[in-house]
């Protein structure tokens, strides 16, 4: 079976995982207040999506 | 292969999983929109409709059908009288689903789930809603 000759060195290995990173979200701004918001959610601030108000009950 | 598995088990067991999902779609239908993690509201949304079907259906085998999942008396009362009015121009699409943030201790998708519809103006006091309260907190008194 194949085996590696060298053990990886810290450095190397740490550098290899230099790629692994997250990313920001991705943040919208809400149509309504302009507050910022995540997409596919209702906004924080104002309670709403597409539209409507989901905070209060619909009538 | 997951070929033909529908459903998600949520880590819990088939008795756990469905107790839940009873629970859940008795607080539903009861209150109209319940608010719950994003994989269980998803879930939940099998059991309503078919629960819906069963109410737009309406005959006595449906109404013992959706008294073996529905946990309240009462509630089933409500569904079945109002389902032909509330659902029966639509085929399916009976609940809507709105991600509204992320929970603090665990940063789980919260979601609300909802029935769509315009709710049924409830004459007051519906005689047979009282005394299927009553029948149910009897129920509950002699399991006491």
């Amino acid at each position: 079976m194949a085996v590696p000759k060298h053990k990886v060195s810290k450095s190397r290995r740490d550098k290899r995982r230099t790629h692994q990173k997250t990313g920001a979200p991705s943040v919208g701004t809400c149509p309504e207040c302009g507050e910022a918001k995540l997409p596919h959610f209702a906004c924080p601030e104002c309670g709403v999506y597409k539209g409507r108000n989901v905070t209060e009950v619909s009538e | 292969m997951r070929h033909r598995k529908s459903g998600v088990k949520l880590n819990r067991t088939s008795s756990h999983r469905s107790a839940m999902f009873r629970n859940m779609v008795t607080s539903l239908f009861k209150f109209d929109r319940i608010k719950t993690t994003d994989p269980k509201a998803k879930e939940l949304r099998r059991w309503a409709d078919q629960l819906i079907t069963l109410a737009k259906r309406g005959d006595l085998h449906a109404r013992r059908q959706a008294m073996a999942i529905i946990r309240e008396k009462s509630v089933v009362h409500k569904l079945f009288n109002d389902a032909q009015q509330r659902f029966g121009s639509k085929a399916g699409g009976y609940t809507r689903l709105v991600k509204i943030g992320l929970r603090k201790g665990d940063a789980a998708t919260l979601t609300l789930v909802e029935l769509t519809g315009e709710p049924v103006e409830s004459k007051k006091e519906d005689k047979k809603a009282v005394k299927a309260d009553k029948a149910d907190k009897k129920a509950k008194k002699t399991e006491e």
